[in-house]
């Protein structure tokens, strides 16, 4: 038997990219590293039912398939440095791993803060770790919270900790609204008046010029010199990807690892991307290349990748875009590319204030629908989308 | 085959119905109906359904 095949990085691409390697026929060896010393898990409950003290790690924990039984996982271990024209890949003990093919699932981790200040008491939530991390702090009485970024992760911590109790929670945002940019002004002003009325505050249109305190975080000084007084400090502002490891092969890392519509990385067929690490064109779409941080993503790319790993012909890779995002008592369901179509922004049916599913148009054209509320909303957005289903490419 | 959902972990996203809609569904009410023995020939379907879900809360037991 060969090397095999090397999968590079143990979260959910990762573990699906090993399945569906079996599920595409390979039989050979399929070694999985990771960083982190568990088995892959399950991350949306991190900033929800995790940071809430309702999920403990043994739900959050993937149950792989059988088929995947006979994989290799090395956890603990870092990929450090790639030679693809020699097909090898050097971990953090000093062995190198030669490879067949290659599956890069590396992913992202959180973009941090850079400006002056402190530390200690400033919290990302990426990993099981950073989440039970924040909890224990969220948990003291009488601790103020500022979340830098009104993202959905942002928004969700801001949610998750108005619920668990703490009295201040305050989220900054350079942008005038909250998640306005990839859902846009309509449901961004739906979004926070919701989040106002359940007691999260905001301080909009501003950024962060550094963090007051000694040995740890005081407060968070605001660009106009205004302080912010907290105890924790949450920075969802984004992430980075992980691809330092392949610096040195000529691959375009401007932004994750670009790929081509088969998910192949550099033109070379033994080697594939998946997950959030990913930046693929959408044959559904313009064709331009975009990495895409949905938990629907890690699934989808792993069966293309997989197929094209093994040689089995395929069309380009084409998936729908799929999120939702539980903040409060309500939920948003997104199908489809909303980002492409905010300029004209169409209520589809109900009303802001209550269940509202709003539709995204580029050149007139339905191309994302937004379903915010309850299960009515969410079952309206379905509806819409199989017609997202059935519409040519974009492009075409 | 059988198909077990776990209903504890279920939060009705929809996302097994559209993967696998000859083994679930919605009620009027949002809540997921599901066939506990659905025909082997159903599997990759199934299959799909369990990995789509949010929850991770379907499980197949042979």
């Amino acid at each position: 038997m060969g090397a095999g095949i090397v999968v590079a990085g143990a979260s959910m691409g990762g573990l699906r990219a090993a399945e569906q390697l079996r599920a595409a026929g390979w039989t050979g060896r399929i070694t999985v590293v990771g960083d982190e010393p568990h088995m892959p898990y399950n991350r949306p409950p991190l900033s929800k039912e995790v940071l809430a003290g309702r999920a403990p790690f043994a739900s959050l924990a993937f149950t792989p398939k059988a088929s995947a039984a006979d994989v290799e996982w090395r956890l603990g271990a870092r990929i450090v440095a790639s030679r693809l024209a020699e097909r090898n890949v050097s971990l953090d003990d000093g062995s190198v791993l030669p490879y067949d093919g290659l599956v890069v699932a590396t992913g992202m981790r959180p973009r941090r803060l850079g400006c002056p200040g402190p530390l200690t008491g400033r919290h990302t939530v990426r990993t099981i770790d950073d989440a039970q991390g924040l909890r224990d702090e969220l948990t003291r009485p009488g601790a103020r919270v500022v979340v830098v970024g009104a993202g959905f992760i942002g928004c969700e911590v801001a949610a998750t900790a108005v619920a668990l109790g703490v009295a201040e929670v305050t989220v900054v945002d350079p942008l005038p609204l909250p998640m306005v940019g990839p859902l846009g002004e309509l449901l961004g002003r739906a979004l926070l008046k919701r989040h106002e009325e359940r007691g999260v505050r905001f301080a909009l249109g501003t950024g962060v010029a550094g963090f007051a305190g000694e040995d740890r975080v005081t407060g968070v000084v605001l660009s106009d010199g205004t302080v912010l007084e907290a105890d924790v400090v949450v920075e969802s502002v984004g992430s980075v990807a992980n691809t330092e490891w392949l610096d040195g092969n000529g691959l375009d890392l401007s932004d994750g690892v670009l790929t081509d519509g088969l998910l192949r990385v550099g033109g070379r067929p033994e080697v594939v991307a998946v997950g959030d690490v990913a930046r693929f064109p959408n044959a559904r779409y313009d064709g331009v290349p975009r990495r895409v941080e949905h938990w629907s993503i890690p699934a989808d790319t792993a069966k293309h990748a997989a197929r094209t790993l093994v040689g089995t012909e395929q069309a380009p890779f084409a998936p729908l875009p799929t999120f939702w995002s539980d903040q409060h008592e309500f939920r948003l369901q997104s199908f489809g590319a909303p980002a492409l179509g905010k300029d004209d922004v169409r209520i589809l049916s109900g009303d802001p204030e209550g269940d509202v599913l709003v539709g995204y148009h580029t050149g007139g054209r339905l191309v994302g629908v937004v379903a915010l509320g309850g299960h009515a909303a969410a079952t309206g957005a379905a509806r819409y989308r199989a017609q997202l289903l059935k519409q040519p490419a974009l492009t075409a | 085959m059988k198909v077990v959902v776990d209903m504890n972990k279920c939060q009705d996203h929809g996302q097994c119905v559209f993967a696998a809609p000859d083994v679930f569904s919605m009620d009027e009410d949002g809540r997921l109906l599901y066939v506990p023995d659905p025909d082997d020939a159903l599997r990759d379907e199934v299959e799909e359904a369990a990995d789509l879900c949010p929850l991770q809360a379907i499980r197949i037991e042979d």
